[in-house]
């Protein structure tokens, strides 16, 4: 399993007139970690939905392993790349494994529907995102941080290549928010290609291999945490000033701070 | 480092439980085979019951000997025509009943239980995977404007004086031209596709109720104004094996596509990105399911006229009987619908001396039970 996604001049616009981002490049391969940054509204979402062929791009082109994405079947496609939306809007109250057994469909024939095996690799990944004991509540009165992790556990069922995540960490209290970086670094570890959009300048030093800062239709920045992530760059990007400061002892890492003067 | 625990804090569930995976740990709602297992008894039930009841008495044992020595003769007849031997059967049961008996069960009560529970399925289904598809559970299966379309299609057909065929067929290409004028609508606009959609169904629904306002106005008051009245609140009088033989194809076909495809709706119901983002060919899979609905509105439509409320309350109470899971609560809509239809119309046949409307009694059952599960399920819609 290694699956390498590339993105090639990348233009799209949703009404053909003003572009929502534009000449957009980079690659992705397994075992990347690759964080987009950006102030709200600057298109992040966007880009990742291109990226799973959601929205066809009006210019540039967008592979997997050599191939657009565009000529890959529907149940192909799912099977290299899972997206997860930030928000998910529930109507029935499925429980916890059906909602997680859905990403078994690109496996399934299309008048099947999911065997014993299928609900035994589903409950493997409630068991990776730490949330088996509530396999059989509807799915409709969990919290937003659990209904997060029940859309991460359906797209693992899923068993894609490359995994899109978008700000995975946007309803979580701290302890999950830890929680799902350490297993975003984990899947990686496992030779997956992440793709993640963030609002926390912080988690790109705990779990990404790669970052780009996007504003203005383009990406501001783009490479490793360490060389990106500074202090001019997150300046331009939120037009707040930025602190980055280093904190020894137990830590031992980069922090991201707002400067906030009265 | 301390210990993160995960979205758990509240439950005191000690992890190590889970860990025994057993088959019949998983299960969710343990007797949920046996309750579609229920519902089909209940169907048998009702059926067998709606045969036996009504204004010439037959009792019930003879209505079971001469449905099943009826369908005997007919599995031999067939073998006969087939092979061209006729062979003296050993099942053969001798008829110690009257001619009158077996007409009143065979001709005339058999073909409108079937009828009836036809449609009865049918826009059970229909309702069921309006709902999925369009992502809300308040949607019935008359949303895209299939039942005014029938409607004008029927007034149509009984101004120009023509029968029940001609009535149910023009019926049926009215429903289906009245929802292919809201698919083409909805192609106008390219966003939000599902949202245009019933909007669209909402325009032309109120359109062709218009136009059934029009062509009563037209009417004749003394001979077809009551007749267009009383075929838009529904009845299954007019049921015969020769009038409804045409859609019963359509239904059974359309009904097994929905059948084969149940589970597949749970991912639809998602929503249109995240069924696309697990491999459902939305733009393919949509359209097949709503096709399919529609025919069996528009199907039932035409065989018992207008009929209200089944759509909308029979998937509810499937759901709360086995689920949300399509799996489950598709089979579930087809037997409850079909044994809630054919038993409202045995009440309307029997109770009084005049048959009363079926829409009728639908809508006046129909409202408080919806209004119970509104109560009940108020914490699932909010």
């Amino acid at each position: 399993m290694c699956a390498r996604l590339e993105v090639k001049n990348a233009t799209f616009s949703y009404d053909g007139k003003r572009n929502i981002f534009e000449d957009i490049s980079f690659s992705v391969d397994c075992g990347d970690v690759f964080c987009i940054l950006g102030p709200n509204g600057t298109g992040k979402s966007t880009l990742l939905r291109c990226l799973c062929n959601l929205y066809p791009l009006n210019a540039g082109n967008i592979s997997i392993d050599g191939l657009d994405i565009s000529s890959y079947a529907p149940k192909k496609l799912a099977k290299k790349i899972g997206f997860i939306p930030q928000i998910h809007t529930p109507t029935f109250p499925y429980s916890v494994l059906q909602v997680v057994m859905m990403g078994r469909t690109p496996h399934l024939n299309t008048f099947a529907s999911p065997s014993h095996k299928d609900r035994e690799i589903a409950l493997e990944a409630l068991r990776t995102v730490n949330i088996e004991h509530i396999w059989d509540k509807p799915y409709t009165e969990l919290s937003g941080g659990q209904m997060q992790l029940v859309l991460m556990a359906r797209v693992l069922a899923q068993e894609p290549e490359i995994l899109l995540l978008d700000e995975p960490t946007s309803h979580l209290d701290v302890g999950n928010q830890i929680y799902t970086i350490k297993m975003i670094k984990k899947l990686s570890q496992k030779g997956l290609a992440l793709v993640m959009t963030s609002h926390f300048p912080d988690h790109t030093f705990l779990s990404s291999s790669k970052v780009g800062i996007m504003k203005d239709r383009k990406f501001l920045a783009m490479g490793p945490a360490e060389v990106v992530v500074t202090e001019e760059n997150l300046q331009d990007a939120y037009g707040v000033p930025i602190k980055i400061v280093y904190i020894d002892g137990e830590i031992k890492r980069k922090i991201a701070v707002p400067v906030v003067k009265d | 480092m301390k210990q993160v625990e995960i979205a758990g804090q509240e439950n005191s569930h000690n992890s190590s439980d889970f860990t025994l995976s057993s088959k019949a740990k998983y299960r969710f709602y343990p007797g949920k085979v046996s309750i579609n297992f229920i519902l089909f008894l209940l169907l048998i039930g009702v059926l067998i019951t709606s045969l036996f009841m009504g204004r010439y008495p037959v009792d019930p044992v003879t209505v079971v000997v001469i449905v099943v020595s009826g369908i005997l003769e007919r599995i031999g007849d067939t073998i006969a025509n087939i092979t061209g031997v006729k062979i003296a059967f050993f099942w053969s049961i001798p008829h110690t009943w009257s001619i009158i008996v077996n007409t009143v069960v065979w001709d005339v009560r058999l073909p409108r239980a079937v009828a009836v529970v036809l449609a009865g399925s049918g826009l059970a289904v229909s309702g069921a995977t309006y709902q999925g598809v369009f992502r809300n559970p308040l949607v019935s299966e008359s949303i895209l404007g299939v039942s005014a379309g029938a409607g004008v299609g029927a007034a149509l057909a009984i101004l120009m004086d023509q029968g029940t065929g001609v009535i149910q067929l023009s019926a049926f290409v009215f429903g289906l031209l009245a929802v292919s004028m809201t698919f083409a609508i909805s192609r106008v606009y390219r966003s939000n596709p599902t949202l245009v959609l019933v909007l669209a169904g909402i325009i032309i629904g109120g359109l062709f109720s218009a136009v059934i306002s029009l062509l009563k106005f037209v009417a004749d008051p003394y001979s077809k104004l009551p007749d267009i009245v009383f075929w838009l609140m529904g009845s299954f009088a007019k049921a015969s094996t020769a009038n409804f033989i045409l859609v019963v194809p359509v239904i059974l076909i359309a009904m097994l596509v929905i059948v084969l495809l149940r589970w597949h709706l749970n991912v639809i119901s998602m929503g249109d990105e995240e069924a696309r983002s697990m491999g459902i060919d939305t733009k393919l899979f949509r359209p097949v399911v709503i096709v399919c609905s529609t025919l069996l509105t528009a199907a039932a439509v035409c065989i018992g006229g207008v009929i209200g409320w089944v759509g909308l309350i029979i998937p509810h109470i499937s759901r709360m009987l086995v689920g949300p899971d399509h799996k489950d609560m598709i089979i579930a809509s087809i037997l409850l619908g079909g044994s809630y239809l054919l038993a409202v119309d045995t009440l309307c046949r029997t109770l009084t001396s005049v048959e009363i409307p079926i829409s009728i009694v639908t809508s006046i059952l129909g409202a408080p039970m919806f209004l119970y599960l509104l109560y009940r399920a108020k914490k699932t819609w909010s």
